[in-house]
């Protein structure tokens, strides 16, 4: 993107903002013409990029490991799985916390972050939404699939039926159902709601008859009108604001599951609060995944800029603190508390048979990222930023392996302690999810508007307003 | 909705924000009131320059909100304490602090659907067919870099030749006639 005015220094960067010498969150030289191009040209091109293709296989591939090991569980039932007493909760809930620990980054970065008017999120909120969509999509088949009997799943529901059964509400099970559901549904429409001026946007871009009538039912007839984007404004603050309590709800719900058992290292107060701090860190990690390759692959750089890369990094590290807090305050407590349940279960953690575990987690999740975010270097540093965010990823996957199956396996009775192994089922219906979250992704970014434009749009200079008229901002709208 | 015919209203089309906020309120101010701005983003000037400053999306999901909680926590109580009791540990039947976690999701499920169809139902959404949509020039940048004002023509000020004057007075791009 060529920049505009006076010639620059060649040693300056011309992505650092001369004043405050910060990464700028959009590359100088943008007006509302390129940005709209930029965006709306990779949804309506008719050359797709052949990397798409073989992404989109790949992921569909990997994703028939769900629909194979499924079709298996069903027919046999949940006995192919490891799970088995005392270790009855295995990869399901593993993953389960795991996949929707991810989704919170979406929420966090699409609705706390607006409320606090940090403009920089208009990049990757989007993306970071679809994220959240698709992790809940993985993480709600688990729950579905692991009761045993998944086509009477639904029973979990209230509904009046014939048998005049109800749903138990003193259940966390029956919360969970509450939380999730409540969940996918905002999610699902605070996205959809934020895409509609896009589609009115694509709608009118589109040359194909098949693309304009796609986004045109999509658009719902969106015209720009002001009456409406005020209304529209209000709702999105207002779902802003009804999303922020209920990403801290979700995760506090998920970490009810754990703490209202009467198990040790599970019955903890503290864990709803670091169950929701791991969720936004691991999220954050996740969003890093994605934005990397995809701000290469479709030249987005900038868009989303270092900038974005290194505030995510700034959160990751605030978060992984509060993490780390966590783990050092069960630590604590096992001692502190003069439970010897307790501190046999956490001596048994570090130093017991799935010990390596555990050093895992402190190494993924605390030693690496913890040690080197504070580099202002490492934080823009886009290779190392991806390695970091799988390392973390792997780290928040081993965490919650650490509670299930620690707390788990050597329980009060020494009598009824046994261990845990995960089967080739357990692997392929997890890894299979990782290959229908990458086959959603793909097809959303295809098909979808990754980048809100009406939101970027209102981040360029020349949509300051001056008063009478004045013409000051036609120059730089010139600059095409 | 019955084929109308005729002039719908007259739109004239702008490069910046700061010329439509200015023909918006020099509109105002000359006594029309039948008029609309569209904007490629919210342009919270030009809501300004109509004088529209209430809207009732808060109202609404707020009812959505104090809807969910009552029917989410009624619910649960009538299930739990007389559709189907059941003795769980010989807690009460009435054990509401484990009620409020799903009571507390449903406000937030039912103000969530209220805020947004509520937004969409207000602004009269879905509507696919506006005359609008018919000037040649508005599908060009209404909803990219243009800016767009529509004096429209059930204002008792409106006439044909009188507002085409008045907005041609702005260094709009273009005036053009709208039909419905």
């Amino acid at each position: 993107m060529a920049t505009k005015g006076p010639m620059q220094d060649p040693s300056v960067d011309p992505m650092i903002d001369p004043r405050t010498g910060e990464y700028a969150v959009i590359a100088p030289g943008h007006n509302f013409k390129s940005v709209t191009q930029k965006i709306a040209g990779i949804v309506l091109t008719s050359n797709t990029p052949l990397g798409w293709f073989f992404g989109l296989m790949v992921g569909g591939g990997v994703a028939m490991g769900v629909v194979v090991g499924c079709t298996w569980l069903f027919l046999k039932g949940v006995g192919i799985w490891g799970v088995t007493i005392p270790g009855a909760w295995g990869f399901a809930i593993i993953n389960f916390v795991w996949w929707i620990g991810i989704g919170h980054a979406g929420t966090l970065i699409s609705a706390i972050l607006l409320l606090f008017k940090q403009t920089w999120r208009n990049s990757i909120n989007r993306f970071a939404e679809a994220m959240t969509i698709f992790a809940v999509v993985c993480a709600g088949t688990f729950p579905l699939i692991h009761v045993g009997r998944p086509w009477l799943a639904y029973w979990l529901f209230p509904y009046p039926n014939t048998m005049n059964v109800w749903p138990q509400f003193r259940s966390p099970l029956a919360w969970d159902v509450f939380a999730v559901s409540t969940y996918a549904s905002i999610s699902i429409i605070f996205w959809y709601i934020g895409m509609i001026p896009d589609f009115g946007t694509l709608r009118d871009r589109a040359t194909m008859p098949a693309a304009k009538y796609f986004y045109g039912m999509l658009s719902l007839g969106w015209r720009g009108s002001t009456r409406h984007w005020i209304r529209y404004e209000s709702a999105s603050l207002l779902l802003a604001g009804l999303s922020t309590p209920l990403v801290l709800s979700v995760h506090t719900v998920i970490s009810f599951d754990f703490a209202v058992a009467a198990l040790a290292g599970w019955h903890t107060t503290i864990f709803p609060p670091y169950f929701v701090a791991g969720a936004v860190y691991s999220g954050f990690a996740m969003v890093l995944t994605l934005a990397i390759p995809i701000r290469k692959f479709y030249h987005m750089e900038d868009l989303v800029t270092l900038r974005h890369l290194d505030n995510m990094a700034k959160v990751m590290l605030a978060t992984g603190s509060i993490v780390a807090y966590g783990y050092g305050m069960e630590v604590f407590m096992a001692w502190y508390s003069a439970s010897h349940w307790e501190f046999f279960m956490m001596w048994n953690r570090m130093f017991g048979p799935m010990g390596w575990a555990y050093w895992i987690l402190i190494l993924t999740n605390i030693a690496i990222p913890l040690t080197t975010l504070w580099s202002r270097k490492l934080r823009v540093n886009v290779t190392f930023l991806f390695i970091l965010s799988l390392i973390v990823n792997t780290g928040m996957w081993f965490e919650r392996f650490v509670i299930v199956v620690t707390s788990l396996y050597r329980e009060y009775l020494p009598s009824s302690w046994g261990t845990y192994r995960a089967t080739k089922w357990d692997y392929m219906i997890y890894v299979g999810t990782m290959g229908l979250f990458t086959f959603l992704f793909f097809l959303f970014v295809r098909f979808l508007p990754m980048i809100p434009m009406s939101e970027i749009r209102m981040m360029l200079p020349q949509t300051k307003v001056t008063p009478g008229g004045a013409n000051a901002e036609t120059i730089s709208e010139e600059s095409a | 909705m019955p084929p109308r015919e005729g002039i719908y209203g007259m739109l004239a089309e702008f490069n910046t924000p700061s010329e439509l906020v200015y023909a918006t309120q020099e509109a105002h101010r000359a006594g029309y009131r039948r008029m609309e701005c569209y904007t490629p983003y919210p342009v919270e000037e030009a809501a300004e320059a109509l004088h529209f400053h209430k809207t009732r999306v808060p109202m609404v999901c707020l009812i959505g909100g104090l809807m969910g909680v009552t029917t989410a926590f009624l619910m649960e109580t009538w299930i739990n304490v007389w559709a189907y009791p059941l003795n769980i540990a010989g807690r009460p039947l009435f054990s509401w602090p484990a009620f409020i976690i799903p009571a507390y999701e449903w406000t937030i499920l039912f103000a969530g659907f209220s805020a947004a169809l509520g937004m969409l139902a207000l602004n009269g959404l879905p509507q696919l067919y506006h005359p609008v949509f018919n000037a040649p020039n508005f599908r060009n940048g209404a909803t990219t870099d243009k800016f767009f004002l529509c004096l429209e023509a059930v204002d008792p000020k409106f006439s044909l030749s009188e507002t085409r004057t008045f907005l041609e007075q702005f260094p709009a791009v273009s005036v053009v006639e709208v039909d419905h």
